[in-house]
């Protein structure tokens, strides 16, 4: 068993690297498929994507850009009500257009030092979710 | 009967009952009296402990004589599985809509 909980979706689209990258980087359109936000193309840049409340989720999420490497890797912090977990982007181009990878990840049981503040400790509980779903299969 | 997230992620909210699911899960089923041993409280406190995780379907129970043992339940994370899955759904539902953006960016 990993240590890292994470969720992958990978995905070929039938368009250039170039045009994925400004969809995942210019916050208008970002705004387009994703959410509201304040995103700006800057390592160490400090924002929110917000979306509309839901039940038991506020709908803010708050962020701060980890990597930029255009065309080719975009990560940034995903933290929203206790979950702390970073998601990057990975561009390949392919012969058909690009392959684009998402992946989620974060929820680790070792990250005791980042659940500070955590109210609801459902990072450490999902660490905890992961041991015993291991444990029951 | 399925319990909802959110009573679920109460009863596992507390540290204590936690450790304790945690360790059913890890080591099968065990008695009160091991399980208050483990957990350093009272025998009451564990009871009750175990009580709020049956309530949320997460552990059964199961006596023998004196003794009442607990295991865990496994139906009962399904709606933690299931919460987990939503950012699953969240995601491929906005890749749809990235190449939705993309597909008039042509234009």
């Amino acid at each position: 068993m990993t240590a890292t909980r994470s969720l992958v979706i990978e995905k070929e689209l039938a368009h250039p690297v170039g045009k994925v990258w400004r969809a995942l980087t210019q916050g208008a359109l970002i705004q387009e498929w994703l959410m509201d936000n304040d995103f700006q193309p800057q390592v160490g840049h400090k924002f929110t994507f917000r979306s509309t409340p839901m039940p038991n989720w506020n709908g803010v999420i708050d962020s701060e850009v980890l990597v930029v490497e255009p065309h080719k890797t975009l990560a940034y912090r995903w933290n929203s009500m206790g979950l702390q977990s970073v998601v990057v982007w990975t561009l390949v181009a392919t012969s058909g257009g690009t392959l684009v990878r998402m992946e989620q990840s974060g929820f680790r049981p070792d990250q005791e030092a980042n659940y500070q503040g955590a109210n609801y400790g459902w990072q450490k509980f999902i660490g905890g979710l992961e041991r015993v779903v291991a444990g029951l299969q | 009967m399925q319990a909802s997230t959110d009573s679920v992620f109460k009863a596992l909210g507390d540290p204590t009952r936690r450790a304790i699911f945690e360790k059913l899960s890890r080591e099968g089923e065990q008695t009160v009296h091991a399980l208050t041993d483990f957990a350093g409280v009272s025998q009451p406190a564990v009871s009750k402990h175990l009580g709020a995780l049956k309530l949320v379907g997460l552990v059964r129970d199961r006596r023998q004589g004196r003794e009442t043992h607990y295991s865990v339940e496994p139906d009962g994370l399904v709606p933690l599985i299931d919460w987990l899955g939503l950012y699953g759904a969240f995601w491929r539902d906005r890749f749809d809509r990235l190449e939705d953006l993309l597909k008039r960016m042509d234009q």
